[in-house]
C-alpha cells in the first residue's frame, strides 16, 4: 500500500526523484554515523585516565613553613612556591607598583579571577605561586631576604638565572625584564587553615 | 587542449575543478575508474568482497593509527600498554576491539573473496596478474597478521612466535642463523618485539597498500570477470564502444556496496559490542597471560586463519631427522594457488558451466580446507589413537594426513581433470541480473 | 551438502579437550553493584597483599556506586591516591622466594582462565600435608597458593575414591554464606577484567538499531538506482 515501485512503470521523473529522496536521507544518516564513529577517535587523544591521575589537585601542608620561608610542591610537573610572608614583606608589595609591568595583575590569564589582587592570594600571608618564569620556562631562583645580593632596593622576590628577569614576592614581573608577563598563579583553595589543595579552584567542590 | 574540461566553467567549482584538471588527472581518473568503467551487470553476493576488503584495510590502519598513539612496543610494557588503552583512554577498549575483530574479518572477507575468484574462473587469461597481485596481497597480509599478533606480548602472542620463527630454523644449513637474524636474540625477546612493530605498523601496510594499487590497476587495465564468465567485451555497442552487458561502477555498483557495507557494519559490530572475543577464536584466553619464556602454555594454537596451513605442517612427518619437508609444505600449501592460472586446462572459467568432475574436486577441496582448518586448532591427540595395526598414530593426525593429500591434488591433478571435465556450452550475454 | 557443513560446525564443541574437573557455574552479574563492592572489599583485604592489578585504578570503582571517600575509607590502606592504580607492596623476588611462584597479577585474570575457573578454584581449596603450604586445590594441582581464605570457609578434605570435597573444620561463615562471598569476589574479578563490559553491551544495542535504519535506506537507494537495469 506504501508507494511499491515494483508495480507499475514509473516514470523517469517518479524515479529520479526516488533516487533524490533516498541519496539525500542516507547521506544524512551517513553523515551522523561519520560523525558518531569520529567521536570516540578524537576522545581517545584526550588526557588518559593515568594523565587525570599524574595531574590531579596536589594537597600541601602550610602549617611547618616558618614565616619569611619557601617549600616547594609538584604540580602537573611544574614547581609550585609556597612563601609564608611575614606582614612585613605583605606591606611591601604595594609600595614598588610603578617599577612593575603588569601591577594590578590587568593580564587575567596569569592569575585567578580570586587572586586578581596586589598580594595575588586569597590570605595575604601565603603566597601559591607557579615557579616557572614567563620568559622561556626556566626556574627562577629565591631571593626572599631584603638587599643582599640583589642590591639595598632589592624588596624581596625571585631572579631568573637564565636572562635575568626579576619577581616581586607576589610573583609580579619587573619592568625592564625580558619576560613580559607576571608568573602564574594556579587555582588553589583552603582544605583547612593548615591544608591548601593545588589545582581547584577556591569556589569548586572538591 | 584538455579534452576533460567540464562545460560549467561559469561556476566557482566548475572553474576549480578546471584549473585542477589542467594539471592533474582528476576528471580523467574518475572516469576511468568510476563512471566510466564499466562493469558486468550480473554481479552477485560474491562480488561484494573486493570493496569490503578495501574498507576493512582503511579501518585497520586508522584503528592501528590511534592504537600506536598509546601502545608501548617495549617486552616490559607492553602487555600493560594494551591494558591502559582498553581502560585509561577514553574509548580505547572500542579502538582495540574493532582492530582486533577487523584483523579477523579481513581474513574472512579475504577468503570469500579468493573463493570467488575461484569458482567464477576470475584468475584465468587475460587476468593471470591481477592474480598473483592477490596472491601477494594475501602473503603479505598473512605477514602482516603474524607480526601485529606478537604485540600483545600475551603468552599466545610469544610461544606462536616462538614456534614460527624456529620453522626457519629447519632450512638446511642457514636455519638456525636465520632464524636468529630474524628474532635479533637468541630467543624471542624485546629486540624481536620492536623490529616486528616496525614490521607491522609501516613496512608491511606500505607494502599492502602498493599490492592493493596494483591488484585494482590491473584489474581495470582488462576489465571485470563475472559470475557466468563471460568475456563483455566481446559484444560492445556499436556507437559507443560501450559493453553491451556493462554498467557505469558508478552509480551502481558503489551504490550496491554501500548495501554490503551495511551488511558488514551489521556483523563487524555485533562482533566488537556483543563477542570480540568470539569464543577464544579472535582474542585468545591465553593471551590474557603476560608473556613467559620460562613456560609454555599446555596448548599452542594459531589464529584460526592459519590453521589449515599449521595443520599441513604438522601433518608431514619429518624426514632424515628434518622438519623442513612439514615447513615446505606448508609454504607450498599457500604458494599453489599463485599457480591456478596455469593448472586450470579447463574450457570454461565459471563452475555454472563446469561439470561434476570439476565440481567433486572443488568439494573435496572446500571439505580439506575446512577440516584441516578445525584440526589446526586443537591438540593432533585430540581423537586419541589407532590401534597397533596403524603403529598407535594419532587419529587426527591421520585424517590430516588424508585431508592434506586431497588439498594438494585439488592443485596438482588440476591440468587431467579440468580437461577431463563435461562442460555446459556458455551463453553469449551474461545471466541473472541483480 | 548442507548437513556436512551443520556437522562440521557442530564438531568443535564436541571435541573439546577437557581434561580438568567439571567447573561450578559462577553468579556473575555486572548490574548487581551492591555485589561488586563487597567483592571489591574482599579483594583489597585478602587478595591485594600478594597479587596485584596493577591495571585497575581505584577511581573506577565510581562506577560501581562507591563514593570517593568510601573508596578512601574502606580501600585504601597504605597511602594511595583514589586515581593510583591497585599495585602491590609484596617483593617479586621474596615471594618467588616464599611461595615458589610470584603471584600473578589478577586484573585480567578472569579473561585468561574464565570466571566459572576462579569460582571453583576459591571453593576448591583443600588439606594435603604433601604440599609445602599444607594445601592443594581440585582445580589445580599443586598450586603454590595457600588457602588464604581458610579462617572464613573452614578447611576441607579431599577423599581420594570419590574425588569429593568434605568440610572437616568449619571456618567463621557457613557453607552458603562462604559461597556467596566468593560469588562476590568472583563477580568482582569478572568486571575489573573488563569494566567496560557493561558500557559496551548497552552501546551495541543503539549501534545495531542505526545500522538497521542504514541498511534499509541504502538497499532502497539501491532499488532505485537499479530500476533502469535489466
Amino acid at each position: 500500500m506504501s508507494e511499491n515501485l515494483n508495480d507499475k512503470q514509473y516514470s523517469a521523473e517518479e524515479i529520479n526523484q526516488e533516487k533524490r529522496n533516498f541519496l539525500i536521507a542516507t547521506s544524512a544518516v551517513g553523515a551522523v554515523g561519520v560523525a558518531a564513529v569520529a567521536v570516540p577517535f578524537v576522545s581517545s587523544m584526550l588526557p588518559s585516565e593515568r594523565a587525570k591521575a599524574a595531574g590531579a589537585p596536589v594537597e600541601v601542608d602550610i602549617s611547618k613553613i616558618e614565616p619569611g620561608a619557601m617549600i616547594t610542591a609538584e604540580w602537573r610537573g611544574q614547581p609550585v612556591w609556597i612563601i609564608n610572608r611575614t606582614e612585613e614583606m605583605t606591606a611591601e608589595l604595594s609600595k614598588h607598583n610603578d617599577q612593575l609591568s603588569d601591577p594590578m595583575c590587568d593580564v587575567v590569564s596569569q592569575q585567578p579571577s580570586y587572586c586578581k589582587n596586589v598580594d595575588r592570594s586569597i590570605k595575604p600571608n601565603l603566597a601559591v605561586i607557579v615557579g616557572i618564569c614567563t620568559h622561556l620556562g626556566c626556574s627562577p631562583i629565591a631571593k626572599l631576604q631584603m638587599g643582599g645580593d640583589m642590591g639595598d632596593n632589592w624588596a624581596g622576590g625571585f631572579f631568573c638565572p637564565c636572562h635575568g628577569s626579576k619577581f616581586d614576592l607576589a610573583g609580579r614581573v619587573f619592568k625592564g625584564s625580558p619576560a613580559p608577563i607576571n608568573l602564574v598563579i594556579p587555582p588553589y583553595k583552603y582544605l583547612t587553615d593548615n591544608t591548601v589543595l593545588i589545582g581547584v579552584d577556591m569556589n569548586e567542590k572538591v | 587542449m584538455a579534452t576533460n574540461m567540464t562545460e560549467k566553467t561559469k561556476t566557482l567549482a566548475g572553474s576549480l575543478l578546471n584549473w585542477v584538471d589542467q594539471r592533474f588527472p582528476l576528471t580523467s581518473n574518475i572516469k576511468t575508474h568510476l563512471t566510466e568503467y564499466y562493469a558486468p551487470k550480473n554481479f552477485n553476493f560474491w562480488y561484494f568482497f573486493g570493496s569490503l576488503a578495501l574498507m576493512v584495510l582503511v579501518l585497520q590502519i586508522l584503528t592501528g593509527i590511534f592504537l600506536t598513539m598509546h601502545y608501548k612496543p617495549d617486552a616490559e610494557l607492553a602487555f600493560g600498554s594494551v591494558e591502559y588503552i582498553m581502560r585509561d583512554v577514553s574509548w580505547g577498549w572500542l579502538v582495540r576491539y574493532m582492530h582486533s575483530t577487523g584483523a579477523s574479518m579481513f581474513f574472512v572477507v579475504v577468503y570469500m573473496h579468493m573463493f570467488r575468484g575461484i569458482i567464477y574462473g576470475s584468475y584465468r587469461t587475460p587476468r593471470e596478474l591481477i592474480w598473483l597481485f592477490g596472491v601477494g596481497i594475501f602473503l603479505v597480509l598473512m605477514g602482516e597478521a603474524f607480526f601485529g599478533y606478537l604485540l600483545p606480548w600475551g603468552q599466545m602472542s610469544y610461544w606462536g612466535a616462538q614456534v614460527i620463527v624456529n620453522l626457519f630454523s629447519a632450512v638446511p644449513f642457514i636455519g638456525p642463523d636465520l632464524s636468529e637474524w630474524l628474532r635479533g636474540d637468541y630467543l624471542v625477546s624485546d629486540a624481536t618485539l620492536n623490529r616486528f612493530f616496525a614490521f607491522h605498523v609501516i613496512a608491511l601496510p606500505l607494502v599492502l597498500l602498493g599490492l592493493v594499487m596494483s591488484h585494482l590497476i590491473a584489474l581495470h587495465e582488462v576489465g571485470s570477470n563475472n559470475p557466468d564468465g563471460v568475456e563483455i567485451k566481446e559484444k560492445k555497442d556499436k556507437k559507443t564502444g560501450i559493453p553491451l552487458d556493462g554498467i557505469p561502477f558508478h552509480p551502481y555498483y558503489t551504490v550496491k556496496d554501500l548495501v554490503g557495507v551495511s551488511v558488514f557494519l551489521i556483523v563487524f559490530s555485533s562482533i566488537i559490542f556483543f563477542a570480540p572475543e568470539m569464543g577464544g577464536y579472535f582474542l585468545e584466553a591465553n593471551n590474557f597471560i603476560p608473556a613467559d619464556p620460562l613456560k609454555t602454555p599446555a596448548h599452542i594454537a594459531p589464529v584460526w586463519y592459519f590453521t589449515p596451513y599449521y595443520s599441513i605442517l604438522r601433518a608431514v612427518p619429518p624426514v632424515l631427522n628434518s622438519q623442513f619437508p612439514g615447513v615446505a609444505a606448508m609454504g607450498l600449501s599457500v604458494a599453489i594457488f599463485a599457480l591456478l592460472p596455469w593448472l586450470d586446462k579447463g574450457a570454461v572459467k565459471s563452475i555454472r558451466y563446469r561439470g561434476t568432475l570439476y565440481k567433486k574436486w572443488l568439494a573435496a577441496f572446500v571439505v580439506s580446507f575446512l577440516i584441516l582448518g578445525y584440526l589446526g586448532t586443537v591438540p593432533s591427540n585430540v581423537w586419541g589413537q589407532f590401534g597397533a595395526w596403524m603403529g598407535g598414530a594419532d587419529r587426527a593426525t591421520v585424517v590430516a594426513r588424508v585431508f592434506t593429500l586431497i588439498y594438494f591434488a585439488f592443485f596438482i591433478l588440476m591440468p587431467w581433470y579440468t580437461k577431463k571435465d563435461k562442460t555446459l556450452p556458455v551463453p553469449e550475454r551474461v545471466t541473472g541480473v541483480a | 551438502m548442507k548437513k556436512l557443513l551443520l556437522i562440521l560446525l557442530i564438531l568443535p564443541s564436541l571435541t573439546s579437550a577437557n581434561e580438568e574437573a567439571p567447573l561450578d557455574k559462577a553468579p556473575i552479574d555486572a548490574s548487581n553493584h551492591h555485589s561488586l563492592q563487597r567483592g571489591a572489599r574482599t579483594f583489597v583485604n585478602y587478595c591485594l597483599n600478594c597479587h596485584s592489578a596493577n591495571y585497575m585504578r581505584y577511581n573506577r570503582l565510581l562506577e560501581i556506586g562507591l563514593t570517593e571517600q568510601q573508596i578512601k575509607d574502606n580501600l585504601l590502606f597504605a597511602g594511595e591516591k583514589v586515581g593510583d592504580t591497585m599495585k602491590v607492596a609484596i617483593n617479586k623476588t621474596d615471594a618467588k622466594k616464599w611461595f615458589g611462584a610470584t603471584p600473578p597479577d589478577l586484573t585480567v585474570e578472569v579473561r585468561a582462565r574464565g570466571a566459572d575457573w576462579v569460582y571453583t578454584y576459591m571453593r576448591g581449596f583443600y588439606r594435603d600435608d604433601t604440599r609445602p603450604t599444607g594445601w592443594n586445590n581440585t582445580v589445580y594441582d599443586k598450586v603454590a597458593m595457600p588457602h588464604v581464605l581458610y579462617e572464613l570457609q573452614g578447611e576441607q578434605e579431599m577423599n581420594h575414591e570419590t574425588h569429593e570435597l568434605k568440610l572437616i573444620k568449619t571456618g567463621a561463615l557457613s557453607e552458603e554464606e562462604y559461597n556467596t562471598l566468593v560469588g562476590d569476589l568472583t563477580n568482582y574479578l569478572a568486571y575489573m577484567a573488563e569494566p567496560a563490559k557493561q558500557q559496551r553491551n548497552r552501546m551495541g544495542w543503539f549501534v545495531l538499531l542505526f545500522l538497521g535504519v542504514l541498511l534499509v535506506l541504502t538497499y532502497k537507494l539501491k532499488k532505485a538506482y537499479w530500476r533502469d537495469i535489466h
